[in-house]
């Protein structure tokens, strides 16, 4: 254990945990509503980002104007994507399901490989990279304060981020539409018995999936680049998903965090084996998990009855 | 599995009834077929033999998820992994112990066997979507430790070189060469699964798959046949991992990735879960449509102006993907299944039911 760096790398670990926390929540949203695990939500993410980029740097646009029409087309792309592909697979088997979020995932991939192309592109800047903030804590090591440093962009994600969980939280906490969707959650059929049109809430909750992913694509990429491999983010989101409890947004919030947190503590391992483990830290964690307690720390346990 | 026999025909004695090949002219077929195979190098290309030594070993890796996915109903985004690890053994045992090929390959498929066993474990707690996160986890901790662990044997992230197998004096060095091997090798894993599938074992599968409570309220061991569909699923793997590292002589921890588990569930589907035809129809059609799309791109590039100049990369997964969403919307139950219908409409001509 390196002590000193204990701070840096476990504020810096949390706060990655923040777009990590967008893509969990949106795999929620889809989980809560409809019962599918989105596997493509990665590409939701890419796809989101790349027209972003296509806007602003491609057509000239004000950078929040192309964020604004990005949103747009990820929301409707959720909308037709639920309608063409997840709405023919009602009732089928699990296996069905999982098979066609995977072979979406693969054919949005090779979308966006054509239309865009696989080269590495500079995502335009949204927070100054200068100028980091640095915060003194209170820990003492070899008689100096521990100084924390933080890029900005870290920090404007994680807060836009967190934002972004909390507005989606109230909005099924205090809309109707937002209870329409818990109701649905419930139970599909009793929903539409007392007449809720449950394919409307589908297709909301998918265009929601798709804005939150587009957030958290255009977040990730203006820290860190943008390219094809950006989907691979959303891989630690799944084990977030499953360690927060796949039904519960501020398990998604939680779980992120938890996620962002181990990674940045295995890094400040001593032992290289030990610090090379990051990338696969979630994986661990997932396997604990399952082991230990698959449904997650907030997610509603379900009692199987014959 | 509903039985369409053609009218005329009748079960004999038992062992009639069990036989898979019934008729003299399916013998003469079947031997016509495979010894076609087996003379491919007299008459074919070099680029379609190892199009076929290609075909042949997903065809080995997607018949053991078939047996785990298809008949137990466990579906795992894993199965590249243990491919992997078949891989790496094999190519170990003979660099460092200097064994015969002929010996690591079936070390190889244990090996992968016992690994595979290990990530069935959480099979014990869940089930379902959690039990394909476990192989998902697979997926990531088993090439990260090729990459991380033992850097003096296993070489980091670079792989290592993998020896050329030989019998005697006469090395497998081309793809012609390598042929009568990945020939052998899936005519036994069809054979030995086929049969698995319609054994004791191959009925508690099913029985797992169609209903695990009444199953286990039947008697069946969950936990020890699920485990049993792990390990015959990752043999397979491991089989497939080192047919393919010894073909391609090299081995590292992106050989088998993420999205070549994809792609062997997609062909699996494809082909039809569940059934001895659904893999050697799923894996043909899939690698054909890859192979389509290697020839294609250049065409379709030429035709239409715009490309971002990856058109052949990006067609191999676009392909793939439309291809499966439009199975799973329209032919849930594969090739095989179609197969089975075109059959029956032939024995019923002229009436339509």
């Amino acid at each position: 254990m390196n002590w000193q760096l204990l701070p840096q790398f476990a504020v810096t670990g949390i706060l990655s945990g923040g777009p990590i926390a967008l893509i969990a929540l949106g795999l929620v949203l889809i989980f809560k509503s409809s019962y599918i695990f989105n596997f493509a939500q990665g590409q939701f993410l890419l796809l989101g980002a790349l027209i972003t980029w296509w806007f602003s740097v491609e057509q000239g646009l004000p950078l929040y104007t192309a964020i604004a029409l990005a949103l747009v087309l990820s929301a409707l792309l959720g909308i037709v994507v639920e309608r063409l592909a997840l709405r023919p697979m009602t009732g089928q088997p699990l296996l069905s399901i999982i098979l066609m979020t995977l072979g979406l995932s693969q054919a949005l991939q090779g979308l966006a490989l054509l239309l865009f192309g696989g080269s590495q592109r500079n995502f335009p800047q949204m927070f100054s990279a200068a100028d980091p903030y640095k915060i003194t804590t209170p820990f003492i090591f070899n008689d100096k304060p521990i100084i924390v440093i933080l890029k900005q962009n870290l920090v404007w994600s994680f807060v836009i981020a967190i934002l972004g969980v909390i507005l989606i939280g109230a909005f099924f906490q205090y809309t109707r539409t937002g209870l329409a969707m818990r109701a649905t959650s419930e139970d599909h059929e009793l929903a539409q018995s007392t007449g809720l049109r449950i394919r409307r809430i589908f297709g909301i909750s998918w265009a929601m999936a798709g804005l939150v992913a587009t957030a958290g694509g255009v977040l990730l990429a203006t820290s860190s680049g943008l390219d094809l491999s950006l989907w691979l983010v959303v891989l630690s989101a799944f084990p977030a998903v499953l360690l927060g409890g796949l039904d519960s947004i501020p398990g998604a919030l939680v779980g992120s965090l938890i996620i962002g947190l181990a990674q940045g503590l295995t890094r400040v391992s001593t032992v290289p084996m030990v610090r090379n483990s990051a990338e696969i830290m979630p994986y661990l964690v997932l396997l604990l998990v399952l082991i230990v307690r698959p449904e997650g720390l907030f997610g509603q346990k379900r009692i199987e009855r014959v | 599995m509903a039985v369409q026999r053609p009218a005329g025909e009748f079960d004999f004695s038992y062992a009639y009834d069990m036989a898979t090949i019934r008729r003299r002219w399916q013998w003469v077929l079947l031997l016509a077929f495979i010894a076609a195979l087996y003379t491919l190098p007299l008459y074919a290309s070099q680029g379609f033999i190892s199009f076929v030594n290609r075909v042949a070993i997903s065809v080995i890796a997607v018949q053991g998820l078939n047996l785990l996915t298809g008949y137990t109903g466990q579906i795992s985004i894993g199965q590249a992994a243990f491919m992997t690890v078949g891989g790496y053994i094999s190519a170990l045992l003979m660099r460092e112990l200097g064994w015969s090929f002929f010996l690591a390959l079936p070390a190889a498929a244990l090996g992968a066997g016992v690994i595979g066993l290990f990530f069935g474990l959480p099979s014990l707690r869940v089930k379902g979507f959690y039990l394909t996160m476990a192989t998902l986890a697979a997926q990531f901790i088993i090439p990260w430790f090729t990459r991380q662990a033992f850097p003096d044997l296993l070489n980091g992230a670079q792989g290592i070189t993998v020896p050329v197998p030989a019998i005697g004096d006469f090395a497998l060095d081309s793809p012609t060469r390598y042929l009568p091997l990945t020939l052998t090798v899936v005519l036994i894993t069809t054979i030995v699964s086929h049969n698995i599938a319609r054994s004791r074992l191959g009925r508690a599968f099913v029985a797992i798959r169609d209903n695990d409570l009444a199953a286990e309220l039947l008697g069946v061991h969950l936990f020890k046949y699920k485990l049993q569909a792990f390990f015959l699923s990752s043999v397979y793997a491991g089989l497939a991992g080192s047919l393919m590292a010894h073909n391609l002589r090299h081995i590292n921890s992106e050989t088998f990735t993420l999205v070549d588990s994809v792609f062997l569930l997609g062909m699996l589907v494809v082909g039809g879960l569940g059934t001895s035809l659904g893999p050697v129809l799923g894996a043909l059609v899939v690698e054909y449509l890859t192979e389509a799309a290697t020839v294609l791109g250049p065409v379709i590039t030429a035709v239409i102006p715009y490309s971002a100049g990856n058109a052949v990369q990006a067609f191999k997964p676009l392909f793939f993907g439309v291809a499966l969403m439009l199975f799973l919307i329209f032919e849930p139950r594969g090739l095989a299944h179609r197969w089975q219908l075109i059959k029956a409409a032939w024995r019923l001509r002229p009436f339509s039911h």
